[in-house]
C-alpha cells in the first residue's frame, strides 16, 4: 500500500498537470477563434479568384491549349505530395492522422510504380516520415505561421512548388491537409493542386455566381491565365495552412479539454484512496492504543 | 450620375473595401480604364500603380496596389490585390531605402531567376514611388 505521503505527491503532480491542460485549452481555444476568422478573412478573394478562374477556363479550354499549369505535362510519373502538419504535439490525433494517410498515398503511388518526392511542412511530419521516406522528401518548411500565419508564408510554399514544376521534377501535385470541420472532427483531406482541376472548382463556385457573363479579357485570355494560375496555386496552398491552422488548434483544444477530465477522474480516484488509507491508519493506531490498554 | 457601381478591393487576406462609388480609375497592365456603372463585362490584369476613386467627380481615396487582377462587370468592379495601400500612407524616405537595398540585391543575384525576381520588386518599389509624387487633385 503506497504510504500518505506518495498519495499526496501523487495528487499533486496531477493537479498541476490539470493546471497545464486547462491553460492551454484555453489558449488554443482562443487561438482557434482567431485562425477561424482568418480563415473567413481570406474567403472572398479565393471566391472571387475561383469565380474569375472558372469564366477564363471556360474560354480558354474551347480553344484547347491552356498553360501547363492547367493541362498538366501530358504524364503522371512524378508525384509530389505537399504534407501540412504541425510544429508542435499535443493535440491529438491530428498528426497521426495526417502521417497515416500520406503512408497510405505513398505506398499506393509507389505500389503503382510511380516516383514520389515530399514537401513537407511542420516538424511533426517531417519527424514522423523521416525514417521510412527520408529520401523522398525534397523540402521541408518548420515555423510556417508561428506568429500569425501571412499570405507571404503561403507565398514562398508555392513558389518553390513552382519552380520545382517549371523544372520538371514533377507532373502532379497534391496537398494532404486536416480541413477544418468543427472543433470536434477535423477530415484529412487530398487535394490535387497541379494540374488545376477546374471542374470540381466550378461547381463549388457555380452556385454563387449570377447568370454567366461573356467577359472581354485584356490582355487575352491566354496571357492572363498565365499569371492567374500561379497566383491560384498560393491560394490554395495559403487555404490549406489557414485550414490546417484551425484544425491544429482545433484538435489540441479537444486534447485537452479530454487530458484536463482525466486528471479531473483521477484526482477523485485518488482523494479518496488518500482518505481511506488515512482512515486505515487511524483505525489501526486506535486498536493498537485499546488493545495495549486492555493488556495493563 | 445616379447609378453606382459597387467597388471591391480584395487582398489574400481579407477582404480590404466594399462599398458603392461613383467611378473607379484601375491601372491596368494594357492602360488605366475608369470603371462607371453599366460598364462592359471585362478581367483584366493591373500593374503596379494607383487605383482612383471618384465620387461626384472627385477623387475621395487613392489606393496603392502592387498588381493583380480586376473583375469588371456592370454592377461590380472587383481588384484582386497582392498588396494594397492607401496612397497617403506610403513613407517616401522608405520606399526610397527599399529601392536602394533592392539595387543591391539586383547587384548580388546570380540566376536569371533570381535578377528577374528583384526587377520585378524594383520595379513595384519605383510605382510606389510615383505614387507618392503625383499630387492628388
Amino acid at each position: 500500500m503506497p504510504s500518505l505521503k506518495d498519495l499526496k505527491n501523487r495528487i499533486a503532480s496531477v493537479q498541476s498537470t490539470r493546471k497545464i491542460t486547462s491553460a492551454m485549452k484555453m489558449v488554443a481555444a482562443s487561438k482557434l477563434r482567431r485562425a477561424q476568422e482568418q480563415a473567413e478573412a481570406g474567403r472572398p478573394y479565393a471566391e472571387r479568384m475561383g469565380r474569375m478562374l472558372a469564366s477564363l477556363a471556360a474560354n480558354v479550354q474551347d480553344s484547347g491549349n491552356g498553360p501547363k499549369l492547367m493541362t498538366g505535362t501530358g504524364s503522371d510519373q512524378v508525384h509530389l505530395l505537399i504534407i501540412i502538419s504541425s510544429d508542435r504535439g499535443l493535440c491529438g490525433a491530428f498528426n497521426g492522422s495526417i502521417v497515416r494517410e500520406s503512408r497510405r498515398q505513398i505506398q499506393r503511388l509507389l505500389s503503382e510504380g510511380k516516383t514520389v518526392k515530399l514537401l513537407t511542412v511542420g516538424r511533426k511530419a517531417r519527424d514522423q516520415l523521416r525514417r521510412e521516406y527520408g529520401s523522398l522528401i525534397v523540402e521541408t518548411y518548420e515555423d510556417v505561421g508561428r506568429r500569425k500565419l501571412s499570405f507571404a508564408d503561403a507565398d514562398v510554399i508555392a513558389q518553390k512548388v513552382l519552380s520545382l514544376y517549371e523544372a520538371g521534377e514533377f507532373d502532379v501535385c497534391s496537398v494532404i491537409f486536416n480541413k477544418f470541420k468543427s472543433a470536434i472532427a477535423q477530415i484529412v483531406t487530398v487535394q490535387q493542386l497541379v494540374p488545376f482541376a477546374v471542374e470540381a472548382q466550378a461547381d463549388e463556385e457555380a452556385a454563387g455566381t449570377e447568370v454567366k457573363a461573356v467577359y472581354e479579357f485584356e490582355p487575352d485570355e491566354e496571357q492572363i491565365l498565365a499569371e492567374l494560375l500561379p497566383r491560384n496555386l498560393s491560394i490554395q496552398v495559403y487555404r490549406a495552412l489557414l485550414e490546417s491552422a484551425a484544425s491544429e488548434q482545433g484538435a489540441r483544444m479537444t486534447a485537452m479539454d479530454n487530458a484536463t477530465r482525466n486528471a479531473g477522474d483521477m484526482i477523485n480516484k485518488l482523494t479518496i484512496t488518500y482518505n481511506r488509507t488515512r482512515q486505515a491508519y487511524i483505525t489501526k493506531e486506535l486498536i493498537e492504543i485499546i488493545s495495549g490498554a486492555e493488556a495493563v | 450620375m445616379a447609378d453606382k457601381v459597387e467597388f471591391e478591393l480584395v487582398s489574400p487576406e481579407k477582404l480590404l473595401t466594399s462599398q458603392p462609388v461613383d467611378m473607379v480609375v484601375v491601372p491596368g497592365s494594357e492602360g488605366d480604364f475608369g470603371v462607371l456603372a453599366g460598364h462592359s463585362p471585362m478581367i483584366s490584369t493591373v500593374r503596379p500603380g494607383v487605383i482612383d476613386v471618384y465620387e461626384a467627380d472627385r477623387v475621395v481615396d487613392r489606393v496603392f496596389v502592387a498588381g493583380g487582377f480586376a473583375e469588371v462587370t456592370e454592377t461590380r468592379c472587383t481588384v484582386l490585390a497582392e498588396e494594397a495601400i492607401a496612397v497617403a500612407e506610403i513613407d517616401r524616405a522608405k520606399v526610397e531605402q527599399e529601392i536602394r537595398d533592392l539595387g543591391e540585391d539586383l547587384e548580388d543575384a546570380k540566376t536569371d531567376d533570381e535578377k528577374a525576381r528583384v526587377e520585378a520588386k524594383i520595379a513595384v518599389a519605383r510605382a510606389k514611388l510615383d505614387a507618392t509624387g503625383a499630387t492628388t487633385h
